[in-house]
């Protein structure tokens, strides 16, 4: 079914650390990418009242204008050869600190484009999508200006070219995520998600000061260009902390396991934003960034097993809990999960994995902003319900909807010729080469990708029609239909064109190296298995829910869907290890405060109180008693003169 | 005749008079006590002086009976004064610069 590329099987290509051009031609205007949308938040959130009738014109047309000169630059970059596609350009130097410096620097090169493409592109789709998404919002601008400054910091994050600037731009998603999760503050849920998305986040951000901290010891400088060419001097064990660090920045922030809590409450935010952040961009910061580190991960053998791990557990539990949502936003949320499990799961397997973890992070990011963003028109349509027990039958009323969401459906669980096929079948080919485990660990978490997507569209498109009373569905204005078309398209087209129009493999090797191994069976018997294995999933899920589907969640369940409905106990589990012991610490302290040092302080005083209490019984105010101590005291200074005239 | 035993005299009658000071109960009484103890420490110094065969201690001596009277100009002044008040020369009986 899919020829091999043009790299044969038990082929093995290290990547290229050649030189950076430096940044001319179109190349000089790489800071204009960030610049225009960081301009555009800081004109639409400064401006107030004034921007808010253009405001989201603003917005959309910084995204637009910076998609578009992206885009010139691909072209630019594909008209030359392979070893001349990287560029750099230097802004001002930025740290002077003795020996530490850093500079406000860009690094474009085939890895970070595909990145600056996706954001750009599908950024500027969401950004027209929520012009009528959030219409009757009296916040919209401030929507865009937020939207805006994620767009900004995201591009930072994958232009940067060291360490410290990458982490920047982490922060500053990490801040747009918080203000758009809490978008409508006044709820009390939102903001509560807010709060956890960007404490959860926090703790793995530990991981990658720690790990700058390190390398800056290690290597002397941050920049990527150093870290990565000096990487073979370091010492094995440092090699794997920061390998392990980074992945912990990565699972914070790609909400990967243990820290994953989070991203299930972050769709308490708008559609919008679940599509962009929480779907097809900044969860895929953590998988950028374990990528790029390529260097590192290849040297130390224990951190990419973990990685590996991870992306396992994540990839399991993601689908596991997908499969119990009766929320359609919170369904998608565990898939997202699932799916940035499948992308750490190819970048822990090595060289063999590093190009098709980017090639479903770009697939994925197409498909489930469709799948987002036909879910916030499904939405739109059944006045902000999310209830899929209140869905069905939405094929009849929503045409255009239907069919971007099947596009998607079949994407995301592989069917040919879709873009999802490609992408995740080169990762089950590859978990094959390297790790069987692995390889059967993904088959499965294809098949219940199967089971829970069926589940999803059968639930909300077909079936018979459990609507409320006051819904009155209805398809969506075209300013939501086009993005959802174009994202169609694309989760139609974008993993055939990446493999036979523009080969992804041979364009990020440069950046990533490639390994090629043989495996067992071959590849078509492979490609069959997997199909079958989603085709049982759809099968068991169209037995369930295609006939009928009772309104109210059903109580006799398994003990493991109870769990997956309580996100498989991760709020408690979160609670035991990490909320409850703290909170513990801190009133231990405070006892401790207040009775032991306090307590020191406060009998010192009372024992010198009690003391004197004491001793001024001696001034009695009797005469003779004072001639007494007096004529005692005499006595012993003569005594003490005797003995020392003695001595 | 043994200046010596003077000394001695003196120790005694400073002994005497500190025991009077401390247990007499009659304010005059403990006056009279102190002059015994400051005539004490006059017979000791002009003994000394007959001892080291000089006159410092007699110059010493004609000090401390000026100083004593004085004193005593005082003393009894200030336990007039309390007679007065209090209609008693107990000394115990004012206690009341106590805690």
């Amino acid at each position: 079914m899919v020829t091999e590329s043009a790299v044969t099987a038990a082929a093995s290509v290290a990547p290229t650390l050649e030189p950076l051009n430096a940044a001319t031609g179109i190349f000089a205007w790489i800071w204009l990418l960030i610049a225009l949308p960081l301009a555009g938040a800081v004109v639409l959130l400064t401006t107030g009242r004034w921007t808010n009738r253009f405001g989201h014109l603003i917005g959309v047309a910084t995204v637009v204008i910076s998609a578009a000169l992206a885009i010139a630059m691909l072209v630019e970059m594909m008209g030359r050869s392979a070893e001349d596609r990287a560029f750099e350009q230097t802004l001002y130097s930025w740290v002077f600190a003795g020996q530490f410096t850093v500079d406000v620097a860009f690094q474009l090169d085939q890895l970070s484009i595909v990145f600056v493409l996706l954001i750009t592109i599908v950024g500027s789709l969401i950004h027209i999508y929520s012009i009528g998404y959030m219409a009757e919002d009296p916040d919209r601008r401030r929507f865009f200006g937020f939207l805006n400054l994620f767009v900004a910091a995201m591009l930072l994050l994958v232009l940067a070219d060291n360490f410290l600037l990458l982490y920047v731009g982490w922060e500053g998603v990490g801040l747009a995520s918080f203000l758009l999760i809490g978008f409508w503050q006044y709820k009390p849920s939102a903001a509560a998600a807010a709060k956890k998305a960007f404490v959860i986040n926090r703790v793995g951000d530990v991981g990658l000061s720690l790990a700058i901290m390190l390398m800056f010891v290690t290597f002397g400088s941050v920049t990527f260009e150093s870290v990565f060419s000096s990487a073979g001097e370091a010492s094995d064990s440092t090699l794997t902390w920061i390998g392990l660090l980074l992945l912990l920045a990565a699972a914070g922030k790609s909400a990967q396991f243990p820290l994953q809590a989070w991203l299930l409450d972050a769709m308490e935010g708008p559609t919008p934003v679940s599509a962009l952040i929480h779907a097809a961009t900044m969860v895929t910061a953590g998988v950028y960034l374990i990528v790029r580190s390529n260097a590192i991960y290849d040297r130390t053998v224990f951190a990419a097993t973990t990685v590996l791990v991870i992306g396992v557990i994540t990839m399991i539990i993601g689908a596991i809990i997908g499969s119990a949502k009766d929320d359609i936003k919170k369904a998608l949320a565990g898939s997202t999960m699932s799916q940035i499990g499948y992308m750490v799961l190819a970048a822990g397997l090595g060289p063999v994995g590093y190009v098709f973890a980017i090639f479903h992070l770009l697939t994925h990011g197409v498909f489930k902003a469709n799948l987002f963003l036909s879910a916030g028109s499904v939405m739109h349509a059944m006045n902000n319900g999310v209830d899929m027990r209140r869905f069905g039958a939405l094929r009849t009323v929503m045409l255009i909807t239907f069919g971007a969401f099947t596009f998607g459906y079949l994407a995301i669980m592989g069917i040919p010729p879709f873009s999802g096929f490609y992408s995740k079948d080169k990762i089950i080919h590859a978990a094959f080469e390297q790790n069987t485990i692995a390889g059967i660990a993904a088959v499965l978490a294809a098949g219940i990708t199967g089971f829970y997507m069926t589940r999803m569209f059968t639930m909300t498109f077909l079936g018979k029609a459990r609507w409320d009373d006051e819904a009155h569905p209805h398809e969506s204005p075209p300013v939501m239909t086009i993005p959802l078309i174009v994202l169609g398209l694309g989760s139609l087209g974008l993993g055939a064109a990446l493999v036979y129009w523009g080969d992804i493999v041979s364009w990020l090797t440069p950046v990533t190296g490639y390994e090629s191994k043989p495996i067992a069976i071959p590849t078509t018997v492979l490609e069959l298995i997997t199909l079958a294995i989603v085709l049982i999933g759809v099968a068991i899920a169209v037995l369930i829910y295609a006939r009928s589907v009772p309104i109210e969640p059903p109580q006799k369940v398994s003990v493991l869907t109870i769990a997956a409905r309580n996100n498989l106990y991760d709020d408690a589990t979160n609670d035991i290890v990490a909320v409850r012991p703290t909170w513990y610490a801190a009133r231990f302290l405070v006892w401790f405060d207040n009775r032991v040092v306090d307590g020191a302080v406060n009998a010192s005083a009372a024992f010198v109180g009690g003391a004197s209490g004491r001793l001024r019984r001696i001034q009695n105010g009797f005469t003779r008693s004072y001639a007494l101590v007096m004529v005692i005291g005499v006595i012993v200074v003569l005594g003490a003169l005797a003995l020392v005239g003695l001595s | 005749m043994n200046p010596e035993n003077y000394i001695i005299l003196a120790g005694v009658l400073f002994t005497i008079g500190s025991i009077g000071v401390l247990v007499r109960r009659n304010a005059i009484v403990v006056f009279m006590s102190i002059e015994l103890m400051l005539n004490a420490a006059n017979l000791a110094f002009v003994s000394f002086a007959r001892i080291n065969g000089n006159l410092d201690g007699q110059i010493v001596a004609f000090f401390v009976m000026v100083v004593a009277a004085a004193e005593v100009v005082v003393g009894l002044a200030i336990i007039v004064t309390v007679f007065r008040s209090r209609r008693s020369a107990s000394i115990d009986e004012p206690n009341l610069l106590k805690y």
